[in-house]
């Protein structure tokens, strides 16, 4: 019996159609845009000013708070402009504008392809090489690993799970680096292993990926015999389901422990990186490279073609669009990230981030929403919800701003999913409203326990 | 027969003795001694229980007010000074009659001046869209249109002009409770000295893009030039973050400054001429000057004639 | 090129809409349909075909020139509604009764509650008690029924429950009246003559439940609750004393019992969100169905045990939560 988590969740089409596109690699473009506000907690100061000349994987960006992470150059050129410049969402964030000039690396920044298996035996150089790398979480959140695996004091974890879920249709992202960079994962993983002192290393899969099982599998095996840091490392297959790859979700299915209402994952001993950012790990720590690409889907069944492609973080999106051959003339949405969680583009000059995973283009006909009814109380909702909430109360409660209810209905643990507006047959808009309660919610909470001035 | 009927109304007659005896017993028994003025001033509030005041309602209001003994922080913005004098006759309290207020909606956003660049799909509120993104126009600093304030508004005095997409506000309707002001998640709309004989000048552009950028979006948005500022007698006008703003309290409603501004992004409301055009700066100077310079009068009943917001078009 | 769209996510939907769910209920709904028509013929045809045109003509007109609002035929729920209303009523009611039905039915346990979604009670059965309660006579009788195969002139004075309701007024036991009359139980299985058009055939009921089942239109647990309530609670007197009570198997295919179980307590509107709280209500309507059976002087309580229950569904719905994520 495959393992999947325990409460609601929803099996929508898979649709990964780009899976068979091995990735390629997209070639710089005449500028980048390179954003200060790519990971989670404070946006990064930027340290360069126009007329720099700055080389690949230089710090442009600097860390302006306990939760924040550095930014490198992703090319090498002339810093243009450094100021506000419109994100995918259209908000105004302080990017720098680099003219691209040649590519030339910085110095000690390891650009070949030999497997580097070996993990160094201090932690603390680990964790500064991952610092300063700027490697922050590719799972969606983009939270700045070096913290993450800096459990505060008097917690441990004892299991490190790896997402390979990959739970949202379309993706291949993850899929394809499992394929072909599947050492460096495990590598990746042995590095934050030693970091977090854990004995059990788990790469959870869905069962939809075989190959990527197969291929991962091979190389825990393969570099088990090889040294003691690989060690307690499995791969587990897991039953199909959305929301897999959330956090809490995937600790359920692996370990069948519960993260308590506003708890962490630590809580419960355990940490979750997606495989993308133990590939990232493993280039920062053993190669010394910064993370300025990444691997992003180009899909959709109206986009002439599907890949992957390996993208300079701060690629303007209309770039990439045009390289694969233009906008197809019936998209009618195009989202950066997948269609569950992803965020609708309003900006197709915006630039990639580090989490930016995929582009995804979606015809009217598959993404408008159709016009809202009564609800019939079918309660479709409820039994979808991955965190066992009741989204139509939620919903009412929300439209009416009854903080306190919500409160007492746990509105706080919505991990916005979207299963509730997936599966309601009335076409109910439920998490739009619940989204914006949660926020308001929190905020509350937050304000309660934080000591008055 | 005849016998039920009687024992019938007997029984429940008895019971029915019985039961307001019990409930008169309870009453006494549980007796909240109150302070008699509180109903009193009570009676004299609009009763919208709007919360406008800043207390949960109108009741909560006349506590407040009788028991701190005097009205210095507490006003009715919905009753105004009319009510707010009746309220000081019952408490014998002096009261410090305000200006009248009302809300403004500063975006000049109409479709024409600011063309949409996308297509909202979402649940049709202002405060998800914005958490969203930056709207499905240029301009992310104005209105959204979705019309949280419409559906803020106790007293139907805002509306949504499905001509231009912005929301309309009645000057007579409006009380200046401030709903609206708190639910518009862009912070366009402000509660503003409605002036004497409604006549006001204010800035509708909320937009802090630099002017290019503000104005590739909409063609009437404030571009920070700063020559209202110049042009301003008063020094009324401080222009901050490429955006101007106009102090009512200082502003003598010379439009001085709506007859500077390249883009039409100041209005003013309710002049008996229409605005000047500004290229004819020099001319208009003298006309309404009289009785805009008059002194701030604290207007104590709102002008009798409903006048609408009619002159707010784009020059 | 075209303006984008932009909302927040998900930005896919299931197929599944009101509309997809209530034609899967009609499609399970038609092999009672297909039985009930077999064997009591025209009669049963006209019954059906006048209550599900009324329902559906009275929401349309209720909701376009009463509340105008737009129009919410579309979704299929007033067909549901006239389907299993005409499954309830008996065969040889004349159409006007249909009519009745419907206006209680769409009119008065529906659209004044505010329409699909609202309303607190089932409208087919509010419908139904409504003309059992002021027609008994029409509500009651079974006779002239001609169907297109078997049972050539079906006619039959009462259905089972009726007569060993009416044997035990009579002092009789159950097992005199049991040899008076010939119940059998294979018969109620596949086709018992005698009794509302949807009550006459288990298999054709069990059919459709399956098909909702396999469709994911409803969970089982109301409907096995019922049934099992039903069958624990008959078999506890059957074993005290056989010769008062009836025995369990008669008491599941005897009556509406099946019908009312597979497809009125599963009305999603008017029954608890919860798994628990499906469990909950089943047991309710099981106990209230018996008691009246047994202790009533109606023969049959399926109807008004779900109606009382229906009234209790935003209490159950309040305490029965499902169990949340991480919460003990």
């Amino acid at each position: 019996m495959m393992k999947t988590f325990s409460i609601g969740g929803v099996h929508p089409d898979d649709r990964k159609i780009s899976a068979g596109c091995a990735i390629e690699v997209l070639p710089v473009p005449k500028t980048v845009y390179i954003s200060m506000a790519q990971h989670l907690g404070a946006p990064a100061k930027p340290v360069v000013v126009p007329g720099d000349k700055v080389k690949t994987g230089q710090i442009i960006g600097e860390p302006a708070g306990f939760i924040s992470a550095f930014v490198h150059s992703s090319v090498s050129g002339t810093v243009k402009s450094v100021g506000p410049r419109k994100d995918l969402a259209g908000n105004p964030v302080t990017h720098v504008e680099i003219e691209v000039d040649g590519d030339e690396w910085m110095e000690g920044i390891d650009t070949s392809d030999t497997l580097a298996a070996e993990v160094p035996a201090d932690v603390q150089f680990i964790i500064d090489r991952i610092k300063g790398n700027g490697v922050v979480g590719l799972g969606g959140a983009t939270f700045p690993t070096n913290v993450k695996l800096c459990p505060p004091p008097g917690k441990k974890a004892d299991i490190l799970i790896l997402n390979g879920a990959e739970c949202e249709p379309y993706l291949t992202s993850d899929y394809r680096i499992m394929i072909e960079k599947s050492r460096q994962i495990v590598v990746g993983a042995a590095l934050m292993k030693k970091v977090l002192g854990v004995g059990r290393v788990v790469i959870g899969i869905e069962e939809n990926k075989p190959e990527a099982i197969a291929m991962m599998s091979e190389a825990v095996r393969e570099l088990a015999v090889s040294s003691p840091d690989y060690a307690g490392m499995e791969v587990m297959t897991l039953k199909k389901k959305y929301p897999q790859g959330g956090e809490k979700q995937l600790i359920d299915a692996v370990t069948r422990r519960q993260v308590k209402s506003m708890g962490l994952p630590i809580d419960v001993g355990a940490v979750v990186q997606n495989v993308a950012t133990s590939l990232a790990v493993y280039e920062a720590v053993q190669k010394n490279k910064p993370l300025i690409d990444n691997t992003v889907t180009v899909t959709g069944e109206c986009f002439p073609k599907q890949s992957n492609l390996l993208v300079r973080v701060g690629t303007p999106l209309s770039y990439i669009i045009d390289f694969l051959g233009g906008m197809p003339a019936d998209a009618a949405k195009v989202i950066s990230g997948g269609p569950m969680m992803g965020k609708a583009v309003s900006n197709l000059d915006a630039a990639t981030l580090k989490g930016t995973s995929s582009v995804l283009f979606l015809t009217e006909a598959q993404t408008r929403r159709k016009p809202e009814t009564n609800c019939i109380r079918c309660g479709k909702c409820a039994e979808a919800c991955p965190m066992g909430l009741e989204p139509f109360l939620l919903n009412k409660l929300a439209r009416n701003g009854m903080t306190d209810e919500l409160e007492q209905n746990a509105v706080q643990d919505c991990i916005e999913c979207g299963c509730c507006l997936y599966t309601c047959p009335a076409n109910i808009p439920l998490l739009d409203y619940i989204r914006v309660a949660k926020g308001e919610v929190i905020r509350i909470m937050r304000s309660r326990t934080a000591p008055k001035k | 027969m005849t016998t039920t009927i009687i024992w019938t109304i007997v029984a429940i007659t008895v019971l029915g003795v019985l039961l307001a005896v019990v409930l008169y017993l309870v009453a006494t028994k549980f007796k909240v001694e109150e302070d008699p003025r509180i109903d009193e001033v009570e009676k004299v509030m609009p009763g919208a229980n709007c919360g406008g005041c800043g207390f949960a309602g109108c009741r909560a209001f006349a506590q407040s007010c009788v028991e701190s003994g005097s009205l210095d922080n507490n006003f009715c913005p919905v009753g105004g000074n009319e009510v707010m004098k009746k309220v000081a006759a019952v408490l014998g309290l002096e009261v410090h009659e305000k200006a009248p207020m009302v809300a403004v909606v500063r975006c000049n956003g109409t479709c024409a001046n600011r063309p949409s660049v996308n297509d909202y799909d979402g649940y049709r509120s202002c405060k998800i869209k914005a958490a969203l993104y930056s709207g499905d126009t240029g301009c992310s600093y104005g209105c959204l249109g979705c019309g949280d304030c419409v559906a803020a508004c106790q007293f139907g005095a805002i509306s949504m002009d499905p001509a231009t997409g912005l929301p309309v506000v009645d000057e007579e309707k409006c009380t200046a409770c401030g709903a609206c002001v708190k639910a518009c998640p862009k912070q366009i709309i402000e509660l503003r000295n409605k002036g004497p004989k409604n006549r006001r000048v204010f800035v509708s552009c909320v937009n802090k893009d630099k002017g290019a950028v503000a104005r590739k979006a909409c063609s009437a948005a404030c571009i920070g030039c700063g020559k209202c500022e110049k042009a301003c007698p008063f020094g009324a006008i401080t222009v901050e973050n490429n955006v101007a703003y106009i102090d009512f309290n200082k502003c003598r409603l010379c439009r001085k400054c709506v007859a500077v501004c390249p883009t039409g992004a100041i209005h003013d409301i309710n002049f008996p001429t229409p605005a000047p055009a500004p290229e004819k700066a020099a001319a208009k100077l003298a006309a309404p000057a009289a009785p805009a310079a008059a002194p701030e009068t604290p207007a104590g009943k709102p002008a009798a004639a409903g006048s609408q917001e009619t002159g707010k078009k784009e020059e | 090129m075209n303006r984008l769209l932009v909302s927040p996510s998900p930005h896919i939907h299931s197929k599944t809409s009101t509309r997809s769910l209530m034609l899967d209920v009609v499609i399970a709904l038609l092999p009672s349909v297909l039985v009930s028509v077999l064997y009591y013929g025209w009669s049963a045809v006209i019954i059906l075909a006048s209550s599900v045109v009324f329902c559906v003509l009275l929401e349309y007109l209720i909701t376009k020139y009463l509340l105008r609002r737009p129009g919410t035929v579309g979704d299929l729920s007033a067909v549901v509604t006239g389907i299993i209303l005409a499954l309830n009523l008996p065969p040889t009611a004349p159409w006007w009764i249909a009519l009745i039905g419907s206006i209680v039915a769409i009119g008065v346990a529906k659209m004044t509650f505010g329409g699909l979604g609202q309303n607190v009670f089932n409208p087919a059965i509010t419908g139904r008690v409504f003309l059992l309660i002021s027609f008994p006579a029409i509500m009651t009788t079974w006779s002239g029924a001609k169907g297109f195969i078997g049972g050539a002139d079906a006619v039959s004075g009462a259905t089972p429950l009726g007569i060993v309701k009416e044997g035990l007024m009579q002092g009789q036991t159950i097992d005199q009246i049991f040899a008076a009359h010939d119940f059998s139980y294979l018969q109620m299985l596949f086709v018992n003559i005698g009794g509302s058009a949807g009550e006459i055939s288990a298999l054709a009921v069990l059919a459709g439940f399956i098909y909702l089942l396999a469709r994911k239109v409803i969970r089982p647990h109301i409907t096995l609750s019922i049934l099992v309530t039903v069958a624990v609670f008959s078999g506890i007197f059957w074993l005290v004393d056989p010769s008062r009570y009836t025995d369990p198997l008669f008491n599941l295919l005897t009556g509406g019992v099946l019908l009312g179980s597979v497809f009125m307590a599963t009305d999603y509107v008017t029954s608890p969100m919860s798994d628990k709280g499906g469990i909950i209500f089943g047991i309710g309507i099981g106990i209230i169905t018996m008691l009246i059976r047994y202790f009533g002087s109606y023969p049959e309580g399926m109807s008004f045990a779900i109606l009382i229950m229906n009234a209790t569904v935003p209490l159950i719905n309040k305490f029965c939560k499902q169990k949340k994520f991480g919460r003990a």
